[in-house]
């Protein structure tokens, strides 16, 4: 291979690189076995609106992705995302589809890492 | 074969193949390209899409390519300290130095930036004990998820970004 192509491959493959918003969590612990899609959580999305300490702290989500065990159950009971998601603070539990948008097949984990592809075990 | 032209116009070609790679990866890929959403899902167009909301934000060069703190800092988002209270937020100002890194630069470690999204319980004393040189940090702990790798790597910056963190020269004996 030529340097030029050479070059030119670096560059199409930064390209190819771009996919999950960076911090992106995909939850399929429980999901697709439930016959439902994978939930995309966006931290970006989130971030914009509260500090990590409400959701790391207040609601009790741990800091380590696929670590945290929420039923459907747990959320219509308001707790861990129902804390917001019931009609009151953000769109509540009716809207299945905005939360469970995920491809089939999905693995559990934190998505969007740079060049490190982040920590390994996550 | 080593015909000038022919140089020229590969040149050009890698330069338009870079240019492609470099302008692409500098935005924010939609949801329906994302390999995350289902194409098909009706979440799409409903749920906002990351250009809309980053683009706007101060930017930096990794992750989001959001600089976070200044976004806060500079009052262009006022993210909630709390469910339903208002409460502000345990802002602390020192820094922490961490001198035991080897070839690399000391790290300087800031609490202020870190304060602005955290609460001190986030870290201390499940992650991080509040003595300094009490914790037994390293790399290859912070590669693997532990320590700062809690989040930098994660969500907060990457790893990729050494300086960020090993900003203070060793002095010269």
């Amino acid at each position: 291979m030529g340097r030029w192509s050479g070059i030119a491959l670096a560059g199409l493959l930064l390209a190819g690189s771009a996919g999950a918003e960076y911090g992106d969590v995909v939850l399929n612990r429980r999901a697709e076995s439930e016959g439902m899609p994978p939930v995309i959580f966006p931290h970006w999305f989130h971030r914009i609106r509260f500090r990590c300490k409400v959701c790391h702290l207040e609601l009790g989500f741990e800091m380590r992705a696929g670590s945290n065990d929420v039923t459907m159950q747990d959320i219509i009971d308001g707790k861990f995302c129902g804390a917001c998601h019931n009609d009151e603070i953000a769109w509540g539990t009716e809207n299945c589809d905005l939360c469970h948008s995920g491809r089939p097949g999905l693995e559990t984990g934190i998505r969007g890492g740079h060049a490190t592809k982040g920590p390994g075990v996550w | 074969m080593s015909k000038p032209w022919r140089h020229g116009i590969r040149a050009g070609v890698a330069a338009l193949g870079l240019l492609a790679g470099v302008a692409v990866a500098g935005y924010w890929v939609p949801l329906v390209k994302d390999n995350l959403h289902d194409p098909e899902s009706p979440a799409i167009g409903v749920l906002q899409e990351p250009a809309e909301a980053l683009s706007k934000l101060p930017p930096d060069p990794a992750g989001n390519q959001v600089d976070w703190i200044k976004a806060i800092e500079d009052g262009v988002i006022q993210p909630r300290t709390g469910l339903h209270s208002r409460e502000p937020m345990r802002i602390r100002d020192d820094f922490i130095l961490l001198e035991n890194t080897g070839e690399m630069p000391m790290v300087r470690f800031p609490h202020r930036s870190h304060t602005l999204w955290l609460d001190c319980k986030n870290c201390h004393e499940k992650y991080f004990v509040s003595r300094a040189g009490a914790n037994p940090i390293n790399m290859y702990k912070i590669l693997q998820g532990e320590y700062c790798g809690r989040c930098h790597g994660a969500v907060a910056f990457p790893l990729t970004e050494c300086k960020r963190c090993h900003s203070v020269p060793r002095k010269k004996d």
